[in-house]
């Protein structure tokens, strides 16, 4: 458990190399297609679960934040067209900015109230950019994206690449937040935000940075999905399926560890690509919503807190019997 | 542009529109402002309720109101069992805060999709004699769409707040946000108190969407724009207050309409959530709290 947080960097960077060499080797446009999607859940549920399991504040507004990385995608193919690696960096300037701006808003009074903000600031940031005729309004925006790219060749192996990327860095950030002086910060707030106010934790800061982080990781996440889908439109940015299942996710996975949000979007986010091309989209979203409401009723701990006990007792057992 | 009888119409649209939006939130004034429960998905009761008024409506003719009248008791029992749910699985675990808001988010989600996959994303309405008719009073312009709803809604309020203040069971419901061992000790169970009074926020959401489907052609998103109207509402009002409702709603209404007829309605999703965010940041109690 003393693994560093660059080591763990190398390995995830390692077995990532190896799942992008893997579907290259496999060669079919649909499984990067396909990937794409659920490496963005990945890097979603990961954002959420670091205010959400850690801080245990429920943000509803994760749609707002990826339309957020999205919609500067947007305008900047109109004003002027940068690389994808400086567009995440500003998605995620801007993504930061307005999880603080609401954050500070709201952070200071209940639970309950931050949430409900952050369930009312998608409805605005639609309102908005409904209303926004130059990154397409009502109507959405074309982006078209390049067949080709320079070293990788198909521009999907491209974008598939930078979500595997991101899967790296958010997994890396998520499980140094959790080991650090933050993560603990966090927990103490998750636990009990009243003693820790009293025994002296900067609970506000503390919450800042949660959103902060939060919300620049989900703006990232946004950010190439303009090229990945070609046409952007408010109704698809706004989705409700974003804000869903990024809480689905870590709530069946397990919202204590960076391991849970990671299994639950690998497994949802798979059933659903599944779901979709045999079933219907409607029904796949009806799955996640009794599954999100079956787990936290039945398994309050997730996965993780299913298997958990059975792996430490595992564990107890391997030195009587070595 | 700002003639004397635009501004007086915009005034008595958005006092209409007020009058509705308290039907709508009154059942949250109840459940997050009494009980302390984030049920964030009441707007999705709300819109079933809707939809029972259309099939009512549209399979033998019966009169949106008076559906949402009788569907009160099944609405009551569901909000029961849905406390019920609630209690077991979260509150007596004490494990409201995360998992029991995303177990109603969870519900609103449900809800929203189940009605999609049912009928479709077409927008649904009811017919009834009054819903074209109108009257005007000088320059006053009165549409019987809006003002039916809008004296039902008051009606229902008054009751209400009736109940909760002259009646033993009324001021358990007042008084189990405060102090359940007290309760106790008047032979109540705070409990089944609380089942109760969740089970009322429930059943306002029945009447609440037969307006809503008067007022406006309804589908099945349409619940996601009151989210943030109704938290605004009862925020800005003062948690627990229905007075302080009514007013927050009227106020809401006014601001909504106002919007509308001079910036364009497109614009007027945005107002609740200007309002909401103002309120926190500056007066969290709201205008009547405790």
């Amino acid at each position: 458990m003393t693994v560093r947080w660059w080591t763990f960097l190398v390995v995830a960077a390692a077995v990532a190399a190896l799942t992008f060499l893997g579907a290259r080797a496999v060669d079919n446009d649909y499984l990067f297609f396909a990937g794409y999607t659920v490496l963005q859940f990945v890097v979603l549920a990961t954002a959420w679960n670091i205010l959400g399991g850690y801080c245990g504040y429920v943000n509803f507004g994760t749609a707002a934040f990826f339309a957020i990385g999205a919609y500067t995608t947007v305008f900047f193919h109109k004003t002027y067209p940068l690389p994808i690696p400086v567009l995440l960096v500003l998605a995620a300037v801007i993504g930061a900015l307005v999880g603080l701006g609401t954050g500070y808003l709201t952070l200071r009074l209940r639970g309950a109230f931050f949430s409900i903000a952050t369930l009312a600031l998608a409805v605005v940031l639609q309102t908005l950019v409904v209303n926004w005729n130059y990154v397409g309004g009502s109507r959405g925006a074309y982006v078209i994206r390049p067949n080709e790219i320079a070293v990788i060749g198909s521009y999907i192996q491209y974008l598939f690449l930078i979500m595997l990327g991101l899967t790296v860095v958010s997994l890396t950030v998520a499980r140094a937040v959790e080991r650090s002086w933050l993560g603990y910060g966090f927990a103490t707030i998750r636990d009990d935000e009243l003693a820790a106010e009293a025994s002296g934790v900067p609970t506000l800061k503390l919450k800042l940075i949660a959103t902060a982080v939060s919300g620049a990781i989900m703006g990232m996440a946004g950010a190439p999905f303009p090229y990945y889908i070609g046409y952007l439109e408010p109704a698809s940015a706004f989705g409700l399926p974003y804000a869903v299942n990024s809480i689905a996710m870590p709530m069946i996975g397990g919202t204590t560890t960076w391991v849970g949000p990671l299994i639950g979007a690998l497994l949802l986010g798979t059933l659903q690509q599944v779901a979709t091309v045999t079933i219907s989209s409607a029904v796949n979203l009806l799955l996640v919503g009794l599954l999100l409401v079956g787990f936290v009723i039945i398994a309050p701990n997730g996965i993780v807190g299913l298997v958990q006990p059975w792996l430490r007792r595992s564990k107890g057992k391997k030195p009587h019997g070595g | 542009m700002f003639s004397a009888d635009l501004l007086v119409n915009a005034l008595v649209a958005g006092l209409l529109l007020g009058g509705f939006y308290a039907a709508v939130t009154v059942g949250v004034s109840v459940s997050f402002g009494i009980l302390d429960i984030v049920n964030i998905a009441h707007p999705a009761f709300v819109i079933l309720g809707s939809y029972i008024a259309y099939i009512a409506n549209a399979q033998f003719g019966l009169d949106p109101v008076l559906v949402g009248i009788l569907a009160l008791p099944a609405f009551y029992i569901l909000g029961g069992a849905t406390y019920q749910i609630y209690y077991m699985s979260f509150e007596k675990r004490g494990q409201e805060a995360l998992r029991g808001l995303a177990f109603f988010f969870g519900l609103l989600f449900i809800t929203e999709v189940g009605l999609i996959l049912v009928f479709g994303v077409d927008y649904r309405y009811v017919s009834a004699p009054y819903i074209d008719q109108s009257f005007s009073l000088g320059i006053i312009h009165l549409p019987m769409r809006m003002l039916v709803p809008c004296l039902f809604s008051l009606l229902m309020l008054i009751c209400l707040q009736l109940y909760l203040t002259r009646t033993f069971i009324g001021r358990a419901i007042m008084a189990v946000a405060q102090d359940q061992l007290a309760l106790r000790l008047m032979a109540a169970d705070p409990i089944r108190i609380k089942r109760i009074a969740f089970a009322i926020s429930i059943a306002t959401a029945s009447l609440a969407g037969a307006f809503l489907i008067i007022i406006q052609p309804v589908e099945p998103s349409v619940g996601r724009e009151y989210i943030g109207r109704v938290f605004a509402i009862c925020v800005l009002g003062g948690l627990g207050s229905l007075p302080g409702t009514l007013i927050g709603a009227m106020l809401l209404g006014i601001v909504e309409s106002f919007t509308a007829t001079f910036y364009g309605p497109s614009w007027a999703p945005a107002v609740s959530f200007g309002l909401l965010l103002l309120t926190l940041a500056f007066r969290p109690a709201g205008l009547l709290g405790r």
